[in-house]
């Protein structure tokens, strides 16, 4: 099917979900960074490093996999 | 200390507080999911699309939607509580109780089931046997799905209301509705696009856990010890120096039902016949990338372990409360099963706690698709194209499929409800795969390796092993020593039941099959072309250079296992 050739493939869609994610969860990790959640090894301040390898393997993802004009 | 996340279950009912910012991940996942399937409607048009994803999947794509499907949400939670209650025992599920039966089905069965180029498993069973040995494997399959789906939903909603506090009706309608809409818009295609997105949110939501639990143990040792200290006398830490005797380990097993029950029929018959797991490599691009997927998904299911078994090895060690089985709970206890979300509450904060919940309903929403699109397949192509409207056009079929989509999706609603009055329809549903996967095993795996195998064979030996398994299973219902007989040991425990009634039931599957076969006409060799082995031109490796070779990958994955047995013998 001709229409096959130009489907998105679905690794651009976890680069967006993981990119948007990752911003989410890493402006969290930040604004809780001088009063960060009672949960056990808080200091660490998990959420900014964690949101920032999701933010990194998202936009990896975005960038090898970005929809591409089909060639003539 | 307490946990601002973590609530104690006897004061607000429910585990954990979710955050505007958790809130917001969540409903992006089903807005993403909505919107993929909504683009991918278009090139949904056809059968072949719709069904089996215009068989264009890359090894990688089948391969994360392979071990994606297994990786259901109930299973996360239930085997992380079984690894609370039993130790790393537990980790046989993954480890011989997958990896062996996963390669045997790339490297062997695959290339029958794609070179036939059938649809599904009862669609093998018709181009090799004929109508009734797959309208037996269809209907039962069929059921079965639906059912499953049904209690996955169920068991998604009770989860959602002791974690959340979300009403039950809530999480069943709203799921269930979201799933519905976007397979049947987009078919198989949406199925896998999900699986594979849900594949990596189980791992960015889960793997926190193992890697802050460890920090906070001071690495394997330290959890161990831990252990000891909280449990002496228990022995959690050792996958197989303790099974010499039923009654040396927690789990009331022997190494003889781990290595055949488990690992040589019960696991091969799921992994080898299980149409909602075989579907997602059917939709594979060429014979090398069905192969090479599951091998793909082997790595990954080993690793599994990791984020599943380690946080209940974990919580052993570091929670400061004992869990309970869940049929002994008494307010402000926590059950085996809410070991995941407890130990996501100790480590993950705001955002980070979205993530995983997330996971897990997208691990939930993704099982109850593959159950509904499995479903959708095989009562189009295998019950209602083969019995009822033969000769109706591509276009009829997709609509029946899109329909049957929602209809089966509807099934499963009420389903849910039913167990809702009837928990225990629970335990029979659960059953019944139990019941049907070993025999259904034998029958396939005879017909692809033995050519003097008659549709009559295949159809009375699937017969007599359903049967037989059947009744092992009510036996021990009903008269609980019965175990004792089947387990061939007194000190045998319920564990066992599943590894040794899988082990019988398909011993007579094949023995009735083959006495049978022997007495009964088989089919001309001619007419087995592409379907069994010395009939079937199975195209080799060696023109491919090593790395790219599926039969290298699947030693390096055998060898990589091995390992790991050795490791934690």
């Amino acid at each position: 099917m001709s229409e096959e050739r130009h489907m998105i493939p679905v690794w651009f869609f976890v680069g967006v979900l993981l990119f948007i994610y990752g911003i989410l969860i890493f402006i969290s990790g930040l604004l809780e960074w001088s009063h960060p959640p009672d949960t056990v090894l808080a200091n660490l301040h998990a959420p900014v490093w964690w949101g920032g390898l999701m933010i990194a393997m998202g936009a990896l993802f975005i960038h090898l996999f970005r929809p591409r004009k089909p060639s003539q | 200390m307490t946990h601002l996340a973590f609530v104690p279950a006897a004061a607000t009912g429910k585990i954990i507080l979710l955050r505007p910012v958790d809130l917001a991940i969540i409903v992006i996942y089903f807005v993403a999911v909505l919107g993929i399937g909504f683009y991918l409607k278009k090139f949904a048009k056809r059968g072949e699309d719709f069904f089996i994803a215009g068989r264009g999947m890359t090894s990688w794509v089948a391969g994360l939607a392979f071990i994606s499907a297994n990786l259901g949400s109930l299973e996360l939670l239930g085997w992380a509580g079984a690894a609370y209650q039993y130790g790393i025992l537990a980790t046989h599920w993954y480890w011989i109780g997958a990896i062996p039966a996963i390669l045997f089905l790339g490297i062997v069965m695959m290339p029958f089931y794609y070179i036939s180029r059938t649809h599904s498993v009862p669609g093998y069973l018709n181009l090799r046997f004929g109508r009734p040995t797959s309208g037996l494997s269809a209907v039962t399959f069929a059921v079965m799905t639906i059912l499953m789906s049904g209690v996955n939903m169920y068991a998604m909603a009770i989860v959602m209301k002791v974690v959340l506090g979300w009403n039950i009706h809530f999480s069943i309608w709203v799921s269930s509705l979201t799933v519905g809409v976007y397979v049947a818009l987009g078919g198989l295609y949406s199925a896998i696009f999900n699986e594979v997105l849900q594949f990596f949110l189980i791992w960015l939501g889960a793997l926190l856990i193992p890697i802050l639990g460890l920090m906070e143990t001071g690495g394997w040792s330290g959890m161990v010890a831990r252990i000891h200290h909280n449990f002496p006398g228990d022995n959690f830490t050792h996958l197989w120096s303790d099974l010499g005797h039923f009654s040396g380990n927690p789990m009331g097993i022997h190494w003889t039902g781990i290595v055949f029950g488990l690992g040589a029929v019960l696991s091969m018959g799921y992994w080898t016949t299980d149409f909602l797991v075989v579907q997602r490599v059917l939709s594979a691009k060429d014979l090398r990338s069905a192969k090479m997927a599951p091998v793909i998904g082997a790595f990954f299911k080993m690793a599994v372990p990791f984020i599943v078994i380690l946080p209940g090895l974990l919580a052993l060690s570091v929670l400061p409360f004992h869990l309970v089985p869940q049929t002994a709970m008494q307010p402000g206890q926590h059950s085996y099963n809410e070991v995941l979300p407890l130990m996501l509450a100790r480590y993950c904060g705001p955002g980070l706690l979205g993530l995983g919940i997330t996971a897990l309903v997208a691990g939930f929403m993704s099982g109850m698709a593959g159950n509904v699109s499995a479903f959708a397949t095989v009562w189009t192509y295998d019950i209602y194209r083969l019995f009822v409207r033969k000769d109706a056009s591509d276009s009829h079929y997709v609509s029946m499929g899109r329909w049957s989509t929602m209809i089966g999706l509807i099934i499963s609603i009420g389903a849910a409800y039913a167990v809702m009055g009837f928990a225990s329809i629970m335990d029979y549903v659960q059953a019944l795969f139990a019941i049907f996967i070993a025999p259904l095993f034998g029958t396939v795996v005879l017909g692809m390796l033995w050519k003097r195998m008659t549709g009559k064979g295949a159809f009375w030996g699937l017969l007599a092993g359903t049967t037989a398994s059947a009744s092992m299973f009510l036996a021990v219902k009903f008269h609980p020593a019965a175990l004792g007989i089947i387990a061939l040991s007194s000190h045998a425990k319920m564990m066992a039941e599943d590894m040794y009634q899988a082990l019988w039931s398909w011993l007579i599957c094949v023995g009735v099959t083959v006495v049978i076969s022997l007495v009964t006409q088989p089919r001309p060799p001619a007419e087995l072309k592409g379907l069994v082995y010395g009939e079937t031109e199975i195209p080799g490796e060696g023109h491919l250079p090593l790395l790219k070779r599926p039969i290298f990958w699947s030693c390096v994955c055998l060898a990589v296992f091995l390992v790991l047995q050795w490791i934690f013998w």
